[in-house]
């Protein structure tokens, strides 16, 4: 069962935006973001908005999603130009779901080629797309690098075969090396996306998943803790006591583990959960979510960000595809973000990147607070005094902590 | 059968002959309140359509628990052999922790109708206020009441009382408050059996109070007696204690609702209304004279109430600090036990000592701020007087653990008990097994019939007011009943144990105990702590002290992780929400130095599993 969405105020179903969003847009990029709602089996801790039906009806079925979404793509680039936002390229475009490449890569280029067709790409913009190792082959990655995909993230997870199967992951290990290898022969950067503190998992299944996944050569890791969210399979299994619980210490232990292994191998955290070859490899898609630019968000119960306006679609994918087919915005709520507020989003944020949060933006509570940060080793003592504030390894394990030292009382 | 009386005699106008003061001594749950009801119908003073359950028991507290806290006096008219009489009957509260009132409640009477339940037998209260009355040379009519209970045991609980007060079983009147049955017999025999009041009606007014209440609308309510004289309206009196004056505004007779008479006369019960708005400037036990024409002598008996029994309370929102004064203020209106000053925690802020009578007084005054004044409150774990002498011989006298002396001592003196508990005779073992183990020194043990013995002794205050009566209650399947009073003091191994978070010492939790006892409180209290208080970023260590030396030690493992590894465009909002509520919460959490102590942890620290119950005697 995917997660509620949140509870905000009533979004027009014209789509238009309040002419706050105009201030500073010069300034901020847009991206765009395209969910892909389909799975081919539903894992057992994912609690996204995806389907494993291929038959939902009408817009909502796979083989009509790529025109149901090209719908949005149509009505972003009219209420967009409609609330006087002026055009603008598009820097970064993220294909996430579910599984996108579930769908024929003809239909993800032909979704891409729309939104091209209405703002047009920047010079070496990045397009990413998430993929399954088991559900690409050398054709369909050849194809995706010639539609304009830069990058495939590879939704592999863990290494060792008993981790898979708690986490319901299909693939089979040995399919991730030749998943790499075809993308690298099409032209593609590779981000490989691993999970620890799956319940059963040893601290050596994860070094083994570890130095599995590095050996690889990827130009980027994603490593995230297990999240139990209500309402998955995993939590109910938990609840029957059929699993073992999650364990905070674990976590760190392994989050420790990670850090230490991923940077031997020459790469470097630039967020929390994200380590990267170089710089220029950082997810800037992500990025722009965490730099508060603007990005809209394409599929059933995909979010919004327009300067301090969000919003997110009604989750199903049948009442999307109905919203869109009558012509109106398929959003379901919005919330206009107040000064004070916008401020809190970009601490929580900011502080999570490995460029840091800038220390005199901060109000005199927050930089009253840094010097018992670096106190207490959770903020990097050089750079706060060039005025960043950068969390240490430590301070990464508490980041939100971090955080609600940083904000006004 | 006696009728009611057909005309009743006017107050300020009485014989002093045809007037019977007496009072009802019984333990609460023996049906004091219901017999009470019951005579008032009899007597035609109240009507039976207007009669509320426990029509005497005034405040909502006291009808819910049952017991009566406040004595009120009401007089009854009642015709025997075609002569009216007039009845005061004047309520006693019940409890230990009123022990004074009791005894200035009795010295208004010249009998007391000694109540039984039928199915229970006496309890040991009841015994001790029954020891008071005769004392006092009171008549005492034993009284078994609801004998129309299936458990009733009128023959036994008779025995028992004839050989309590020295008569014979066939004297021992038998009652339902509840269906009425022989209470005209009772009536009839406090009018042939309680003496008269004596008293001469030509010397300078005399008369003691024995009751004072705050009314918001009338002020303060005094209730008295007459001794000697006349109190009359308008004139000016005088209180001998504190040589204050006021003007007596009204004057009159409770039946039960007052009624304003042309005054008192040798030997009458009713209340005077001066306008003062303080119950201590018309204090229980004091003599009220004339202030043209005083006495020279006061009836004596009066004392000062003397409290016990020491609190902290803190309001949970330190906003609140205001509104719990202003509570206290108005409470202390009402009641002249009741002293407090202000304090400061490190821990709970703002609030205040409160000196109580009792654990009940204690019960008693914090429902009321809760229930009538609207405000939470956390309330420290209650403690005696203990007497400190240091090595210099000067003497501290310490009413909060956290002001325990820490320099050389000499010796610490704590308040003591005469405990007197009453059970069945196969209880005995259990409980000289609970009262050795807290410090208690056996004075004597008789019994009261065949299987029920009364067990007296000597035992610090300290030791009983800790879920002393829950022990023993449990230990004895309820059946034993206790009673204490103020008894002297003793030197004894007396430290502080002191609670130190992360070395930071937490005022609210250091308590004064025995010294064999000390470990075992440290250990409780750590790992206690340890329970309810979260991970910090840091380690915390919890340790138990006496001075600098450590008892007794817990760790709080610091917390490794607290992030969500996941962060992108749709989870942004839930997250912003996620800590908008974590701010709230980081709000009603309290400093200790640096360790962030839930308000939940306080009070779950200081709150032992029976405190809701242990009053309830």
């Amino acid at each position: 069962m995917p997660g509620a969405l949140p509870l905000g105020d009533p979004a027009p179903a014209d789509g238009l935006l309040p002419p706050q969003v105009l201030d500073g847009v010069g300034s901020r990029h847009f991206g765009l973001y395209v969910h892909i709602p389909f799975c081919a089996v539903r894992c057992g801790y994912c609690d996204f908005n995806t389907y494993t039906a291929k038959e939902l009806g009408g817009g909502a079925s796979q083989d009509a999603y790529a025109e149901t979404a090209v719908a949005e793509v149509d009505f972003a680039a009219r209420a967009l130009e409609a609330s006087g936002l002026p055009p603008r390229r598009i820097s970064t475009v993220f294909f996430g779901g579910g599984t996108p490449t579930l769908l024929p890569a003809e239909d993800l280029a032909r979704i891409l080629g729309a939104a091209v067709g209405h703002w047009g790409l920047e010079p070496g913009a990045e397009v990413t797309t998430e993929a399954n190792p088991d559900s690409v082959t050398p054709e369909s990655l050849q194809l995706l690098a010639e539609a304009g995909f830069t990058r495939v993230s590879f939704g592999m997870q863990s290494a060792v075969p008993h981790v898979l199967k708690v986490l319901d992951r299909t693939h089979s290990p040995e399919r991730v090396p030749q998943a790499v290898q075809w993308a690298r022969e099409a032209g593609l950067d590779v981000s490989l996306d691993l999970i620890y503190g799956t319940p059963g998992e040893s601290m050596d299944d994860w070094r083994t998943s570890l130095e599995t996944a590095l050996s690889y050569g990827p130009d980027h890791i994603s490593a995230y803790a297990l999240i139990v969210e209500d309402g998955t399979k995993l939590a109910a299994q938990m609840r029957r006591g059929e699993v073992p619980g999650i364990d905070d210490d674990d976590h760190a232990a392994k989050y420790e583990l990670a850090d230490e292994l991923i940077t031997a191998a020459g790469l470097a955290w630039y967020e929390v959960s994200n380590w990267s070859r170089t710089p220029e490899h950082a997810c800037r898609h992500n990025l722009a979510y965490w730099r508060g630019d603007d990005w809209w968000g394409i599929g059933p119960g995909s979010h919004s960000h327009v300067g301090g306006v969000r919003w997110w679609n009604v989750k199903h994918p049948v009442a999307y595809a109905n919203r869109l087919a009558a012509g109106e915005s398929p959003a379901a709520g919005r919330e206009t973000l107040d000064a004070g507020t916008r401020e809190m989003e970009r601490i929580m944020l900011e502080a999570r990147l490995g460029s840091g949060l800038e220390v005199d933006a901060l109000d005199a509570v927050g930089r009253h607070a840094v010097a018992g940060l670096i106190a207490d080793g959770l903020v990097e003592p050089a750079a706060a005094f060039k005025g960043r504030l950068v969390l240490t390894l430590k301070g990464r394990l508490l980041a939100d902590a971090v955080v609600r030292r940083l904000l006004p009382e | 059968m006696s009728p009611m009386a057909r005309t009743a005699p006017v107050p300020a106008a009485t014989d002093p002959a045809i007037i019977r003061n007496f009072c009802i001594i019984a333990h609460i749950d023996h049906g004091k309140s219901t017999l009470a009801d019951r005579m008032l119908q009899f007597t035609g003073v109240v009507q039976a359509r207007d009669m509320k359950a426990q029509y005497l028991d005034r405040m909502d507290i006291e009808r819910e628990r049952g017991i009566t806290i406040k004595s009120q006096a009401v007089r009854m008219p009642w015709e025997v052999d075609n002569t009216a009489y007039a009845l005061n009957m004047i309520d006693t509260p019940g409890h230990v922790d009123f022990t004074y009132e009791v005894s200035r409640s009795l010295a208004a009477c010249e009998g007391a109708v000694l109540l039984v339940d039928a199915a229970q037998g006496i309890e040991a209260q009841t015994l001790a206020n029954l020891y008071l009355a005769m004392e006092n040379d009171l008549t005492i009519i034993p009284v078994l009441n609801k004998i129309d209970l299936p458990a009733a045991q009128p023959e036994k609980y008779a025995e028992e009382l004839a050989n309590l007060i020295g008569g014979d079983p066939e004297e021992v009147l038998k009652v339902s408050g509840k269906t009425g049955v022989g209470v005209e017999a009772l009536l009839d025999r406090i009018v042939r059996d309680i003496p008269n009041p004596v008293g001469d009606a030509n010397a300078p007014a005399r008369a003691m109070i024995f009751d004072s209440v705050y009314d918001t609308y009338r002020g303060v309510v005094t209730y008295v007696r007459v001794v000697d004289g006349q109190l009359t309206p308008r004139e000016r009196i005088q209180m001998m204690s504190t040589k204050a004056s006021h003007e007596l505004l009204e004057i009159g007779v409770s039946s039960p609702e007052p009624v304003p008479s042309k005054g008192l006369g040798v030997g009458e019960v009713g209340y005077l209304i001066t306008g003062v708005k303080d119950v201590r400037q018309s204090k229980v036990g004091d003599t009220v004279t004339n202030l043209a024409r005083p006495a020279t002598e006061s009836l004596g008996g009066y004392q000062d109430p003397k409290p016990m029994v020491f609190s902290g309370l803190y309001p949970l929102d330190g906003t609140d600090y205001p509104n719990l004064r202003e509570a206290l203020d108005k409470l202390k209106l009402n009641d002249a036990a009741l002293v407090y000053e202000p304090e400061t925690s490190a821990a709970l802020g703002f609030g205040f000592r409160v000196g109580f009578l009792g654990l009940l007084h204690l019960e008693i005054v914090r429902e009321r701020l809760e229930r009538e004044f609207n405000l939470d409150l956390i309330s420290t774990a209650p403690n005696v007087v203990y007497e400190v002498t240091l090595e210099d011989k000067s003497v501290a006298t310490v009413t909060n653990p956290s002001e325990f002396p820490s320099g050389k001592i000499n010796e610490v003196r704590e308040p003591m008990v005469a405990a007197t508990i009453l059970a069945p005779n196969e209880f005995v073992g259990a409980i000289m097994e609970l009262c050795q183990g807290r410090r208690g020194q056996m004075r004597g043990m008789d019994y009261l019939s065949e299987d029920r013995v009364e067990m007296r002794y000597w035992i610090p205050l300290a030791e009983i007011v800790f879920d002393f009566f829950d022990q023993l209650k449990s230990k004895t399947r309820g059946y034993a009943s206790l009673d204490w009073k103020a008894d002297g003091e003793q030197v004894a191994d007396l430290v502080k144990v002191d609670i130190l978070l992360q070395g930071e010492q937490v005022d609210a939790f250091s308590a004064i105990t025995h010294r064999d006892k000390a470990y075992a409180y440290g250990v409780m209290m750590t790992s206690k702590l340890r329970e309810l208080i979260p991970r910090q970023q840091f380690e915390v260590p919890i340790q138990a002290a006496i001075g600098s030396r450590i008892i007794a030690r817990e760790n709080i493992r610091a917390i490794r992780k607290d992030v969500l590894a996941k962060c992108y465009g749709g989870d942004i909002t839930r997250k912003r929400k996620l800590l908008e509520k974590q701010k709230e919460g980081k709000k009603r959490m309290k400093m200790v130095g640096r360790v962030e102590v839930p308000q939940e942890a306080f009070i779950a620290a200081l709150t032992t599993d029976e405190s809701k119950d242990k009053a309830k005697k």
